[in-house]
């Protein structure tokens, strides 16, 4: 059979497996949960559309656009790490216009007394679900505290800091000199700022370059936390890690670090996360939390074969008195790995590799 | 090979300059035909041209590793894509234009015909004016001169036409021109490629 080799369903059991191997539990969460949930926290949502109805006593309640929400929601206030994964359809506008739609994801949480260790050990399962896609893949990462802390130092305001890292996610430089003209920057931050947006390549050969910039204080510790987590993604072995500046999530919630996975033949990112201990906060859950999600939705189309028939034998039978031998005949070809379809007559716009017809006690080719 | 998205008109035949001069000719794509993609295996390039706002959702969905868009389009779409230059090229302004005379009245919904309904949401809100967007496709000009909309929001290259109808540039909005953008997957892929491509039309100006 053709055609099964980069399933959702295929993808999301390797994925568990990866993840239970890591001592990561499944979590189930509900279908639906209170609409204020989003509603105070709509910038951590990927789109701001939420699905809502109302419930028996007149609640207001919404198919869930987002898991980690829920997840954090139910967190305890103890102490300790609590590993999780989980595997649910979300509900939301992929693009606006679009309506909603059902949308599978996997991914992954690790919430409570967070260390550098725990937060290497996520990025490099990042970095393996990727490798379990298959194909050529990239890790982008980057720490949202090292372009934060220049513009600190500037003295850059709210609405200007989210002007700028829309230019730095979008990559246009010639908009990030323009904002930091139009702020009144510095020429040495301005620099700076345009030094780091125009790196980009593997974690340790970019890390020294960013590092031998003259960096203020949170920068520089960004740039260290960067270069921890290089080394211990080094020891897996993981070497398709890049450091790129343009990975900003929504600065609100994310201000630490932050990665994007993609892999040949999705038009766009399949994976995102990052370590967001702003919404712990919000939230008012002790600790830190990072975590990521694999869109499977984006994986339908990469590396798909086509499949070029619906069933490799079709086996009809004419009489009722041939049901007898149409049945054998199937049996033996499913014991073998092949798929059938039992059919009185040839449906119509269907195609497959060979036909078979079982009649007065025969079975003969056709 | 890189798929590169041009848009079709006078935006494009100057865009297309630009990537020649760049050396990334395709002799081809000259020639008076019907075709609708032109290829160079020799430098790795093909281009096909399609409507200019459908430039970045062929690069943001894949089908093109980079393209050239006006910004206008990039500010009223917010593609996913990455905007890596700025070609100089297209030069205009979207600006707010109305009667040379027009005054706001800040008791009424201020009624504004356009085609970039977003952009106009957008410049409103920012200076929290309540507006009524008249989607438009086109000679949005006239939609002041018969009553339709107070103002407009649109794109002012020489003001000619605004003049001619008795309209004056109001308010500008954003400085627009072309830029060379490219899709978020195709950079990680295709980054050599990219990267070279990107600096010889840097290189340019």
């Amino acid at each position: 059979m053709s055609g099964a080799a980069n399933t959702p369903e295929r993808v999301t059991r390797a994925l568990r497996e990866l993840y239970g191997s890591y001592g990561y539990a499944p979590f189930k969460v509900r279908k639906f949960e209170e609409y204020d949930l989003y509603a105070e926290n709509k910038r951590f949502l990927a789109s701001r559309q939420v699905l809502t109805f109302h419930d028996t006593d007149g609640r207001l309640l919404a198919l869930k656009p987002d898991v980690t929400l829920s997840i954090v929601k139910s967190a305890a206030n103890g102490g300790g790490l609590r590993k999780v994964f989980y595997h649910e359809n979300v509900y939301r506008e992929p693009r606006p216009g679009e309506g909603f739609h059902e949308i599978p994801q996997t991914g992954l949480e690790c919430i409570g007394a967070l260390d550098g260790y725990a937060v290497g050990e996520v990025v490099m399962l990042a970095a393996r679900s990727l490798q379990i896609i298959g194909g050529r893949c990239v890790l982008d990462v980057s720490h949202i505290g090292l372009v934060s802390g220049v513009l600190d130092a500037a003295g850059v305001d709210e609405s200007g800091r989210s002007a700028l890292f829309r230019a730095v996610g979008a990559k246009n430089l010639p908009g990030v000199r323009q904002l930091c003209r139009e702020l009144g920057m510095a020429a040495e931050h301005a620099a700076m700022l345009e030094r780091l947006v125009a790196l980009y390549g593997p974690l340790d050969e970019t890390l020294p370059a960013a590092s031998a910039l003259p960096l203020p204080a949170r920068s520089r510790a960004a740039v260290r936390e960067l270069e921890s987590l290089a080394a211990q993604l080094a020891l897996y072995g993981l070497d398709f890690v890049n450091l790129d500046f343009s990975v900003v999530n929504d600065v609100d919630y994310y201000d630490d670090i932050v990665f994007r996975g993609f892999v040949e033949g999705a038009a766009a990112g399949v994976l995102s996360g990052g370590r967001y201990d702003r919404l712990m906060a919000r939230m008012g859950k002790p600790g830190g939390a990072i975590g990521f999600a694999v869109y499977l939705d984006r994986l339908e189309r990469v590396r798909e074969t086509p499949a070029d028939y619906d069933a490799d034998v079709l086996v009809l039978y004419s009489a009722p008195e041939d049901v007898p031998r149409a049945v054998e005949t199937a049996e033996a070809l499913v014991r073998s790995g092949e798929t059938v379809r039992v059919e009185r007559a040839a449906p119509e716009g269907l195609r497959f590799r060979r036909t078979v017809r079982a009649e007065n006690g025969e079975v003969r080719e056709c | 090979m890189l798929n590169i998205a041009l848009p079709k008109g006078r935006l494009g035949d100057t865009a297309y300059a630009c990537m020649a001069r760049a050396g990334y000719e395709c002799p081809a794509l000259l020639e008076p035909n019907r075709k609708l993609t032109f290829e160079n295996p020799a430098l790795g390039v093909r281009y096909f041209w399609v409507k200019p706002s459908d430039v970045p959702i062929y690069v943001e969905r894949g089908a093109a590793d980079a393209g050239i868009a006006g910004k206008d389009i990039l500010l009223e779409y917010a593609p996913d894509v990455y905007e890596l230059l700025d070609l100089g090229i297209g030069k205009c302004r979207m600006c707010v234009a109305g009667p040379a005379e027009f005054r706001d009245d800040a008791a009424k919904t201020l009624r504004v015909a356009t085609k970039f309904p977003h952009i106009a949401r957008a410049y409103y809100s920012a200076r929290s004016r309540e507006i009524g967007v008249i989607r438009l496709g086109g000679s949005i000009e006239i939609a002041p001169l018969l009553g339709l909309s107070d103002v407009i929001v649109d794109i002012v290259e020489t003001g000619r036409t605004l003049k001619e109808n008795g309209l004056a540039v109001l308010e500008p909005v954003a400085d627009i021109s072309a830029r060379f953008i490219a899709n978020t997957a195709s950079y990680q892929f295709k980054h050599a490629e990219i990267r070279t491509m990107c600096e010889r039309l840097e290189n340019l100006s």
